[in-house]
């Protein structure tokens, strides 16, 4: 098991094996999808198990999605409410995390009980009264009511108090002695050092937000602020009927960005999704 | 604002600033607290116990009304025992697979970081999307699965999707697939924590093999990293909603009906708010029951290491 490195290819092929026996199980959908994408729709009628299209049919298939509705629209919706959703998160829990680890003030204990409260509340559970508020307030199909409800991450308070308690006492003591308010030594010393807890903390916030369905569907109707979990949806309800060639290319139109950016950065989600896991 | 001496210890500065400094930065991450989360979720507790529906002028107290209802719903009670069933296939099927995925991967150097990618792809796809590849994937007569199964001479394989009999089953397999992933992360960090001394303390001992020392010492020291992803991946699969309201909507027949979908269908479709209120709160109880389980495991286990 140690001396993994000077094994050879032959005493380690059964564990590779059997990794890439399960890990090509986990592509088929993958698979599958792509190649549907690039076949013509009387091929897939077929239900032939040819991987390789017999006609190239990609450029009608993908130009029929963006065509047919606004891709662009989608995906920038959803950059709007990740983005969004990812600031404030920050901008209430940064603070909050710093004032519950180095700071003693009174009431912080319940501060942090309401913390521990909070984190027990799956964010279905308010969903109701907020749909009721935000139609009241006329806020139903925008951005602010596909926000608001997320800009308060208790987890994140968590995390980052958890992370700044571990962070020496003498940064924040020699900030106090050259003279720093509180509000600048969050701002001039913590948040440089909150760098790989908010890295954490962000990918494990856009891959919840990016992909959640529940929340949009409640609050938006129409295209206009559709995220792409809607587009997807709308897609395949209004448009694609049973044409799965185009509804697998608009699959994989959705699918790509999120997983480009973790093909890019894989190490990073990987630790970012285990950190925030195993606090949580 | 601080007036403190270099000699004085840490623990006696002024503290009038300081509490200040504390209280004015919890207060925005207080306010968006009050109004997004304490105040809604008091709401819906108050509104499980009205009958009071979208559209309609005043609502009623009616005390236990609602889960009255819920025990003569023979719906919810489908929902009920699909999600129950759906995390009893789910959380097991996902945590085996996904601590197998991790010991292979942990076990060599050679295609970790390829293997863990792979594995870890659906936790980032677009749940939507995928769901709409897997109803290609499964879809009774165009789909490659089925295509297979009959070039193995099955006659009439399993319309899954769309079988009452096969549908909450195809719905759990896409559960497992996604939840993997996420399980064998975790896991790869409990395994790392685990020091590499105590494999080969246990080889010293006399521990021959591998299962033996799985059995000694990686699965004792991965005790606290097994319950906590048990409960984490319960509490995931308990929410389960995504593929039901892209790929089901609960049918055929209340087949795949869960509990959020039913929830969102009472709220948000019959716009019968205090009753969905009721639904949700048999939701909360469940996953507070879940997590007092865990602290409850917790408290009873000795802890190594």
């Amino acid at each position: 098991m140690v001396e993994g490195s000077k094994r050879s290819w032959l005493a380690d092929a059964p564990r590779l094996l059997l990794l890439a026996a399960l890990g090509l199980l986990l592509l088929m959908p993958y698979i599958w999808m792509v190649s549907a994408s690039l076949k013509p729709l009387d091929e897939l009628f077929r239900a032939s198990l040819n991987l390789w299209p017999e006609r190239f049919h990609a450029i009608e298939n993908y130009s029929k999605v963006f065509n047919q509705i606004p891709v662009f629209q989608y995906l920038w919706n959803g950059l709007v409410v990740c983005a969004g959703i990812l600031f404030f998160q920050l901008l209430f829990a940064v603070p909050a995390g710093y004032a519950l680890a180095k700071l003693r003030f009174p009431g912080r204990d319940f501060v942090f009980g309401l913390v521990m409260l909070g984190l027990l509340v799956p964010p279905h559970v308010p969903a109701l009264p907020l749909y009721l508020a935000f139609s009241q307030a006329g806020l139903l199909n925008t951005y602010a009511a596909l926000i608001l409800p997320f800009t308060i991450s208790v987890f994140a308070i968590f995390l980052f108090r958890q992370f700044f308690k571990a962070l020496p006492d003498e940064l924040v003591h020699a900030a106090r002695l050259d003279g720093m308010g509180e509000i600048e030594i969050v701002w001039r010393v913590i948040l440089p050092n909150a760098w790989p807890a908010a890295t954490a903390f962000a990918i494990f916030s856009v891959v919840a937000h990016w992909n959640d369905l529940f929340w949009p569907l409640i609050v938006i109707e129409g295209q206009a602020r559709a995220t792409p979990a809607l587009g997807v949806l709308y897609f395949r309800s209004d448009e694609a009927g049973d044409d799965f060639a185009s509804l697998m290319a608009a699959a994989v139109i959705m699918t790509l960005p999120l997983v480009l950016a973790f093909l890019f950065a894989q190490r990073r989600f990987v630790e970012g999704i285990a950190t925030t896991g195993l606090k949580g | 604002m601080s007036d403190s001496i270099a000699a004085a210890p840490p623990r006696h500065r002024p503290l009038v600033g300081e509490a200040l400094a504390g209280l004015l930065l919890t207060v925005p991450a207080g306010i968006a607290y009050l109004l997004m989360l304490l105040l809604p979720t008091a709401a819906t507790i108050l509104l499980a116990f009205t009958d009071y529906e979208l559209g309609l002028p005043g609502f009623a107290w009616i005390g236990l009304g609602n889960f009255e209802e819920l025990l003569e719903d023979r719906g919810f009670a489908i929902a009920f025992r699909n999600t129950v069933i759906y995390v009893g296939l789910v959380a097991p099927l996902s945590i085996l697979l996904g601590l197998g995925a991790a010991l292979l991967i942990e076990a060599g150097i050679r295609g970790r970081a390829l293997f863990r990618a792979v594995f870890f792809l659906p936790v980032v796809s677009l749940t939507v999307a995928m769901a709409a590849a897997w109803q290609y994937l499964l879809h009774p007569t165009i789909g490659p699965l089925n295509a297979f199964l009959r070039t193995l001479g099955m006659t009439a394989p399993p319309f899954w999707l769309s079988s009452s009999d096969w549908v909450l089953l195809s719905l759990s397999a896409i559960g497992v697939w996604e939840n993997v992933g996420y399980n064998m992360v975790l896991f790869l960090a409990g395994l790392t924590a685990i020091p590499r001394e105590l494999h080969h303390a246990a080889e010293v001992d006399g521990a021959r093999g591998w299962l033996d020392r799985f059995r000694l010492v990686t699965w004792p020291l991965l005790g606290p990293t097994t319950l906590f992803v048990l409960t984490i991946t319960m509490i995931r699969s308990i929410r389960v909603f995504d593929t039901v309201a892209v790929l089901t909507q609960g049918g055929p027949n209340k087949a795949s009906e869960v509990l959020l979908h039913t929830m969102y269908k009472e709220g948000f479709t019959f716009l019968r708010l205090g009753y969905s209120a009721a639904i949700t709160l048999v939701f909360l109880a469940m996953v507070l029951g879940l997590v007092w389980l865990q602290t409850k495991a917790l408290d009873k286990r000795v802890h190594y290491g």
